[in-house]
């Protein structure tokens, strides 16, 4: 387990290390003088000089790196050259706000996935299943940029249920925001009930024809406890497989949605500050949106000892 | 819609991943082999017929790509032509399918756009598929060193989620068709060529092979007579699953706004349009034809694929 | 939602015993089953009537697709009743389980009657340690509490010749070797110490040395408890010093059937004698080709119009290809057989057969099935015997197993 663990855990430093190098050479993916591609109209020979000194462009590559990283590791990203903000400010204020949208979406996504595949997965191709299995499929091909709009003219524009556009902290008046965020959330959850369902039903179906929930059966438990304990579990890896290669597809959900709501999350900063040629805001947004995802790869590598027992100790 | 009658069937069909997730660049690993070891051709007769939804779905395709391709020679007015005496028309005989809040041609913004997400979705996966398919085919057969570096490498790209790269990469290098179609091709590389790889190593052991193999056929002549045959049908299959995925990717660009840059109309861009600025209360139109158009591609797509999956025989897992 | 592990609805069954009434522990009458598929309806049982008594052994033979598996679990009513259809009756201890709900089956199942499966390794669940494996019956049938029902768990465990029980308890399947894990099956199926035990193909996967333990354990623990048990195996070899009577299967019905002696003696079916010569003998020189069968069993869907073996059978007469012959007794009433042209003393009894040499002509599985299907010139064309059964009888107390 341990051991395990620790070799998920130096290939995850490994991961991020080259992460941190790629974005770091994004700034030289500029035409030309860097410093003065990131200053912008606001260049002058001082500010100039100041960033030079900041980024340690004169130096040579490698040492720049060195230079930058360490800076990172300090938690200083830079500052935004349009209002001189922080770079890590704008991110702690945004991320919160997409582990929000994240955390409500897989809720909704698991409790509508799970237990409709447990009734479908029992009885196959009945009109229940089928009429799910298509729905499902349907909204594989409803990414948050199609469904969202037409929810918004449902449900906002047609029936004023939701507001359209805004946001209210969290902090500030819970019940708002939570209302607030339904349509937003929604609006990523329906990708996610699809691949989760489809995945789960189709593993419930092929474990409830394993040898061992025959074996249980003839033991005399009831349908219900096998279906719980015995065949749960262990349908469960892809889904919880799936659920990790998903959050890929949900943080460009909630930039979606961000942008479309004006919900202030880094997506939102994000665009804003690739519109504005912002650019230490995106490298820092960059930098940190990937290092997150390869951790929450590693906790979902974590679950998974906990969920098999094989994993960690064949 | 996909009517998974027999039990073997849904097993496979619900693992429709790639095709949904954006990021699919984050495909962690898949496991990818045919049953079957050739197509004989009696086999194809004695199969079921594909379907209705399926030619319905190829149709749509289709239809999608001649209407891109022929764009300039259809009768349709300029898309960014504004005529001012139809300004947010409903649909009507000059305006097939309305004009928006500037007066331009819906249809007109639909058919152009739809070039940019049809560009971007094929000419990437082409791209992909060459460098990551020829890659994965010999690292599959080859196996030793060069399979175990590219094998890491793959992972270590996919380790990144695919939208954030793109828009980081987007925003320092700039917002071009060109560009933006490379990128994409970048991205799906490592994912082709696992699958490649994937099914590639599965065929590599099989008695064919190893037949040939006895018999003094050199490497190249086993990889590209032997195996490429038998990986064709998955390479196909996936290809057109990752078209749909960067086709989502793209749009999601678009939709930000940093995708192709306006006043170029792309499906994307032209929701966002149709969705912003109160625009959702003073002309549905303007967002509803894109968001249709786009769903039912996505949708045919996924059902070509799902349908050439069940074909093929191929079975695909997670993990 | 919460699943609890109770017995829920439905009065408690009571079990007499039977034993004492005469009537056998259990009494299978003319039992079908049959499989709707797309290719067709696939009679996989067709016909079956068997008793057992308690505390004996019956051994189900049968080529690997005669049917085995799906009469075991039609008599324990285990099959999914999706796209199946069964008739015939199943009295065990008084009750007639093809009559039950499934809440009264689920309180068979496990208590009274229980199954030992073919492989561990998947009938096992991969994910739940095997003490919880055991214990779940134990306190769904017995209402034992946890800590009652793991010590109990550590006997059976003990019982069934696990080391260290009280580690081995907290172990996962994967951890344990094949024989282990099928030790740790018995217990299971042992676990409420049921009257009779379906045992299909327990020791089919595992090598010679440790399939020899498994049965004798198998055997010791019978005794001790007094249980019946069904020992369902494609070998001959298994099932001749264990069983008291014996059924032999093809084709989804019973083709022989005779106390375990009396099978071996007097052998009427070429089909059973064809099994028989299969059975490989410690004598054998290590490395030699068994005597398998030439050809394949029928297609179920379609099952030829007479004897079912006729197409593989050395002795089949156009009679054979015509109708079935019925399943019936001569001489002694406790052995049936099914042929129109019984051996004796190994010898057919079918015209131009008097010659006194067997005719299983084909080895290694090499041979063209339904050669011999050809009735008209079948008794013209003997081929020379490769090995005579006459020559090699076999005597069920010789003991297969290595001592
Ligand atoms: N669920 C099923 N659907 C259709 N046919 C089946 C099913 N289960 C078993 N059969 C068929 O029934 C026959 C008997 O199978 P089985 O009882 O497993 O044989 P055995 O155990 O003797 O090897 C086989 O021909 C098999 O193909
Ligand atoms: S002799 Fe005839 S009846 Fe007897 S087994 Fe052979 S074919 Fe069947
Ligand atoms: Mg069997």
């Amino acid at each position: 387990m341990a051991k395990y663990l620790l070799r998920r855990l130096i290939q995850l430093v490994v991961v991020a290390f080259i992460i941190s190098v790629l974005v770091f050479l994004l700034v030289h993916l500029l035409p030309g003088d860097p410093a003065a591609q990131i200053l912008g109209a606001n260049d002058t020979a001082h500010n100039r000089a100041v960033l030079n000194k900041q980024l340690g462009l004169n130096l040579p590559l490698w040492h720049q790196y060195i230079f930058w990283l360490k800076g990172v590791l300090h938690g200083n990203l830079g500052q935004s050259y349009l209002n001189h903000t922080p770079v890590t400010q704008v991110i702690s204020t945004g991320w919160p706000i997409d582990l929000e949208l994240i955390i409500i979406s897989q809720v909704i996504a698991f409790a509508v996935a799970i237990p409709l595949a447990l009734i479908t997965s029992r009885r196959p191709n009945r009109p229940v299943d089928n009429i799910s299995t298509t729905a499902t499929f349907g909204m594989l091909a409803l990414p948050p940029f199609v469904i969202a709009p037409i929810m918004v003219a449902v449900f906002a524009v047609g029936l004023h249920w939701f507001p359209a556009t805004g946001y209210i902290p969290f902090t500030q008046n819970p019940a708002t925001n939570l209302h607030d965020m339904i349509l937003p959330s929604l609006a990523i959850t329906a990708g996610s009930i699809a691949v989760y369902y489809r995945l789960f039903r189709s593993d419930l179906i092929s474990t409830l024809q394993e040898d061992f929930v025959t074996m249980a059966r003839s033991k005399g438990l009831s349908p219900r406890w096998i279906m719980w304990r015995h065949a749960f579990r262990p349908s469960s890896f892809s889904l919880l497989a799936a659920a990790g290669v998903n959050i890929g597809a949900l943080i460009a959900g909630t930039f979606i949605v961000e942008f479309l709501f004006a919900i202030p999350g880094l997506g939102y900063s994000l665009v804003q500050a690739v519109n504005q040629r912002d650019y230490l805001v995106v490298q820092g947004i960059t930098l940190v949106v990937a290092v997150a995802y390869v951790v929450i790869q590693f906790l979902i590598d974590f679950l998974f000892t906990v969920v098999d027992p094989r994993v960690t100790r064949e | 819609m996909p009517d998974d009658r027999e039990l073997s069937d849904t097993r496979s069909g619900g693992r429709l991943l790639g095709d949904q997730v954006p990021g699919l660049a984050a495909v962690d690993e898949l496991v990818v082999s045919r049953q079957s070891e050739t197509l004989d051709s009696d086999d194809v007769l004695a199969r079921k017929p594909f379907g209705f939804l399926f030619w319905f779905a190829c149709g749509w395709v289709g239809l999608v790509v001649l209407a891109a391709v022929l764009a300039n020679v259809l009768p349709l007015p300029n898309p960014n032509f504004q005529n001012y005496n139809a300004l947010n028309a409903p649909p009507n005989m000059h305006h097939l399918l309305g004009t928006d809040d500037l007066g331009r041609d819906l249809l007109s913004r639909l058919i152009f756009g739809a070039r940019v997400s049809l560009v971007v979705g094929f000419v990437s996966v082409a791209f992909g598929m060459l460098i990551g398919g020829t890659l994965g085919l010999i690292s599959g057969y080859k196996g030793g060193r060069l399979d175990v570096a590219l094998n890491a490498g793959s992972f270590v790209l996919l380790a990144f989620p695919a939208i954030v790269a793109v828009i980081a990469i987007v925003a320092f290098w700039g917002q071009s068709l060109f560009k933006i179609t490379v990128i994409l091709g970048v991205a799906v590389v490592p994912l082709l060529f696992r699958v490649v790889r994937a099914s590639s190593l599965s065929f590599a052991n099989r008695d064919f092979v190893i037949a040939a193999r006895t018999m003094g056929a050199t490497s190249a002549r086993i990889v590209f007579r032997e195996i490429l045959p038998n990986v064709v049908p998955v390479a196909i299959t996936f290809g057109l699953i990752t078209v749909a995925g960067v086709i989502v990717i793209e749009g999601t660009l678009a939709f930000l706004g940093l995708s192709v840059a306006l006043p170029t109309p792309s499906w994307g861009n032209l929701i966002a349009e149709g969705t912003s600025n109160g625009a959702l209360s003073t002309n549905v139109y303007i967002m509803l034809w894109p968001v249709i158009s786009m769903f039912l591609l996505l949708l045919s797509i996924n059902l070509i694929g799902d349908r050439l999956r069940q074909r093929f025989d191929i079975r695909e897992g997670l993990l | 939602m919460k699943a609890r592990l109770k017995r829920t609805g439905g009065d408690t069954l009571e079990f007499k015993d039977v034993g004492h009434r005469g009537e056998p522990l259990l009494v299978v009458d003319d039992l079908h089953t049959s499989f709707r598929t797309g290719r067709g309806t696939v009679r996989a049982v067709d016909g079956v009537s068997l008793t057992v008594d308690e505390g004996k052994t019956l051994g189900v033979v049968g080529e690997s697709g005669s049917g085995k598996t799906v009469l075991s679990r039609s008599i324990m009513g285990l099959l999914p009743p999706r796209d199946v259809i069964k008739s015939g009756t199943v009295r065990f201890a008084g009750h007639d389980l093809t009559a039950m709900d499934p809440v009264q089956l689920r309180q068979v199942w496990g208590a009274e009657l229980s199954m030992i499966f073919q492989d561990p390794m998947t009938a096992l669940n991969p994910v739940k340690r095997i003490g919880v494996q055991i214990t779940e019956s134990l306190r769904l049938h017995l209402g034992m509490d946890r800590s009652e029902a793991t010590a109990t768990a550590i006997e059976l465990l003990r019982s069934v010749g696990i080391p260290s029980p009280e580690q081995r308890i907290r172990w996962y399947p994967f951890q344990l070797s094949g024989g282990m894990r099928q030790r740790v099956m018995i217990a299971i199926a042992l676990a409420c110490s049921p009257r009779l035990v379906m045992a299909d193909e327990p020791t089919t996967g595992l090598d010679v040395t440790v399939q020899a333990q498994i049965l004798d354990l198998l055997a010791e623990l019978q005794r001790e408890r007094h249980m019946a048990v069904i020992l369902v195996t494609h070998d001959l070899g298994v099932v001749a010093t264990r069983a008291d009577d014996i059924v032999v299967m093809y084709a989804g019905r019973i083709v022989e059937q005779a106390p375990t002696k009396t099978l071996f003696k007097e052998t009427r079916m070429p089909y059973t004698q064809a099994l028989m010569d299969s059975i490989p003998r410690l004598s054998d020189p290590s490395g030699i080709r068994l005597h398998a069968i030439a050809g394949r069993p029928p297609d179920l869907i379609h099952p030829p119009k007479g004897c079912r073996f006729a197409p593989r059978c050395p002795y089949a007469q156009d009679k054979c290809h015509q109708s079935e012959p019925p399943l019936r007794t001569a001489g002694s009433p406790d052995h049936l057989f099914a042929c129109w042209f019984p051996l004796v003393n190994g010898v057919s009894t079918a015209p131009g057969m008097s010659s006194g040499s067997s005719v299983f002509g084909v080895s290694g599985g090499s041979g063209t099935p339904g050669e011999s299907a050809d009735a008209s010139t079948a008794s013209d064309q003997v081929p020379p015997a490769p090995w005579s059964l006459a020559d090699t009888p076999i005597d069920p107390d010789a003991g297969l197993e290595p001592s």
